[in-house]
Formats: C-alpha cells, structure tokens, sequence
C-alpha cells in the first residue's frame, strides 16, 4: 500500500494516499466538492475552478483548486465556507454566461443558489475544460484535437480548423463533453464528427453498422491483431 | 523543405520539448510557418500536429500565414491613444485596405496594432520594418509609406538590373 496521509477536512480526519488530490481524498471520502473538468482517467488540469476550497489554518487561509492540489499530513481543508461559496458562485456565473442552458451547469448553479448570470451571455457552447482534448490524447492516444489561440479566443478546434487527419472517428470528445456541444451525428453508415464524414463498417455477420472504419483500423494497428478480427461486432464476435 | 527542416532539428536533437526554439527558427527562415514545414515537423519530431497548432496559434509571435514584405506595427497604448493613435490607425486602414492583424494582398505591407511599445514620451509610435518613428501624424505616416514603397522600388530594380 502506498503511503497515507491524514488530512483534515470539514473537521473530519480523513487518511488518504500520498500524492492523491484534495478533490480525489474528498471523493473517497463522500464530501461533495463541485468540479467539471476532473475526470479519473485523465491527468488533473484545474481549469474549470469550480473545486476551488480553503486551505491552512485561521491564520491565512488559502484558496486552491481541489483538482490539482495534493493531499499533505495535517492539511487542513474546507470545502464550503462562505469564502469558498462565494468563488464558486462568481465561476458559475462566467461559466453560465458561456453556455446559460447546460443542464450540467443548471445543476451546479442550482445547488449554489445561482439564478442567473450578472454577465453578457456569449452563448459561446464550449466551456473549456479540455476534457475531450485530455481524453483524445491521453485516453484514445491519437491527439487528433487540440486548443487554437488564447485568452477570449481559446477554443478546441482540429489542426488548421480543417478536417481532422488524425481523427478515427471514435466519438469520445463528443461523449466526455459535460456540456454536449461536439455534436455527433450517425446516418446511412456515415458518422459525422468535427464537420467530416468517416465510412462506418458492417458486421460480417448481422450486417449492422458498428464502427468507424478509421477507428477499426487503429485498433487493428495498436492491437497487433489482423484487420479481419475487427470485421464482426462486438455481439457476434 | 524537408532539408531545411531536418538542419533545424538536428540542432536541438529532436527534441519535443524544443518546440517553441524549433518554430522560432522556421517562422526566421520562411518569416511565418508554412503548413507543410508544421506538418512535416509533426513527423519528424513525433508531436502531434494538433499540439504544434494549438502552440503555433497560441504565442503571437508565430504567425500561419504569409506576412508583408514591410511590417507596420502602431502602438495604441494609453500614451498614444491620447495622442490620436486611433486617426493614424483609421487612416492606415483606409490607406492599405486592410484591417489590423492583417496583410494586403500583394503582401507588400503587413499591419498591426500593438499595445505598448514603452516609448510613450514619443508617442504615437509608428515602427516601419523595425524602425521607430515617433510623434506620428497622418502626414508623417504617409510619407513613411512612400519612402518604404521606394526602397521597394529600388530593390525591384535592382534585382531586375542583376537579372
């Protein structure tokens, strides 16, 4: 077993892996602590700050992000002080004015007391917590996605805003996306992603559209295993 | 290209982590990054290319199209907004076509507003090819333009006189 910390939050001990994150140990531990961009399988990255919390003792307390900063011995932690709510309530409302209608953001906003948003709504969809980039590069491995610009004009895009060569298709940017705003759409054997169109293939045996083409062949080539294993689908396999 | 690019890498070892050195020597040999010189680096250097065009776009200092053969950079910083920066901007504006940030289709010119130059006891600041004129008017501005267009000229001729 890895070493254990004791940690302190909302008064409560709470022991917890070495090099764990605040956001993870409160996790285990059934204390809620609001987040969009964390998601256990990819790398922390602390852009949503949505988990902001109180750290340190009376004295001089500090606001960090749950998500990236790591578990200590006798750190002190508070998840929902009026400091802590009223961040928390301000980043909503940024992020609301982003996308007002994500039922994800409703959700958050409700449980904050958050009506609405004091800023001009952009309407702008993405509210980018990079989570279908991580997810395309650390998860599927093939970085066919990525951020363009910075500041105001940040957004994901492919290379070049054009279609995405290294795209397979698989869809996962468009199902880790917490606000759906990578639109996805499936027709007549064709899967429409990133404004580009990938031939879907037909199981062999029951004749069902089941996979992009591009994606079978990745898995064949990361797999080692020869393109026909990949010409059944899943159920009749 | 290929040759070229290969010289670039060779000097920091392929190494990803000297991305952004790597770019800077292409955007010095090509004065802006051509779309073949990323896509072909992607796969010498094994970075994805979506990563070299979300580092590409997001340093200013890079730039994915062609620039002008002469760059023009305004300072519209407090010091030269009060000095009537936002008139020689129009007037270069109306005078080369073209918006800030943009290139005019001859690529002749390339145009600019910057934020700060730190001269702001001579502002407003006009920089022509590197070159800081201070006090800028409409008048001097114009003047700037037709002494860039003669250097252009002259090195036209003589190009065409070694030719």
């Amino acid at each position: 077993m890895a070493d254990m910390v004791t940690v302190k939050i909302n008064e409560r001990e709470i022991t917890a892996p070495a090099g764990s994150t605040i956001l993870e140990a409160a996790r285990d531990a059934n204390i809620y602590i609001p987040n969009l961009c964390s998601n256990e399988e990819l790398t922390p990255y602390g852009a949503c700050r949505l988990c902001m919390v109180e750290i340190g003792g009376s004295e001089k307390p500090k606001l960090v992000a749950s998500c990236i900063y790591e578990v200590a011995d006798g750190l002190e932690v508070r998840t929902e002080t009026p400091r802590v709510n009223n961040v928390r309530r301000f980043v909503i409302e940024l992020l609301l004015a982003r996308n007002p209608d994500a039922p994800v953001l409703r959700k958050i906003a409700d449980r904050l007391g958050v009506k609405d948003t004091r800023f001009k709504k952009r309407n702008k969809g993405c509210i980018l917590c990079g989570q279908c980039v991580r997810t395309c590069r650390e998860v599927v491995g093939v970085s066919a996605i990525g951020f363009k610009g910075r500041g105001v004009t940040r957004q994901v895009s492919t290379p070049f805003e054009e279609s995405p060569v290294d795209c397979i298709a698989c869809g996962s940017c468009s199902y880790i996306c917490p606000v759906k705003v990578i639109p996805l759409k499936e027709e007549n054997g064709v899967r429409e992603i990133w404004k580009t169109k990938f031939e879907l293939k037909k199981c062999k045996k029951c004749g069902r559209y089941f996979a992009p083409v591009k994606q079978l062949e990745y898995f064949s080539k990361i797999t080692k295993l020869p393109k026909e294993h990949f010409e059944v689908c899943l159920d009749c396999r | 290209m290929k040759k070229k690019l290969k010289e670039i890498i060779k000097k920091y070892g392929s190494n990803r982590s000297f991305l952004v050195p790597i770019l800077q020597d292409i955007q010095r040999e090509y004065d802006y990054l051509p779309r073949e010189a990323l896509n072909a680096l992607s796969q010498l250097i094994d970075i994805p290319i979506s990563h070299i065009y979300t580092v590409a776009t997001f340093y200013k200092a890079f730039s994915l199209s062609p620039r002008g053969r002469h760059q023009l950079s305004l300072c519209m910083g407090t010091a030269c907004h009060v000095r009537k920066a936002p008139q020689i901007r129009d007037h270069l504006v109306r005078k080369l076509q073209i918006e800030p940030g943009e290139t005019t289709p001859d690529l002749e010119y390339s145009f600019n507003t910057v934020n700060c130059l730190g001269v702001c006891a001579l502002g407003p600041i006009l920089v022509a090819d590197g070159e800081y004129h201070g006090q800028m008017t409409i008048t001097k501005a114009d003047k700037i333009l037709k002494e860039l267009e003669k250097k252009e000229r002259t090195t036209k001729k003589v190009a065409a006189d070694e030719n």
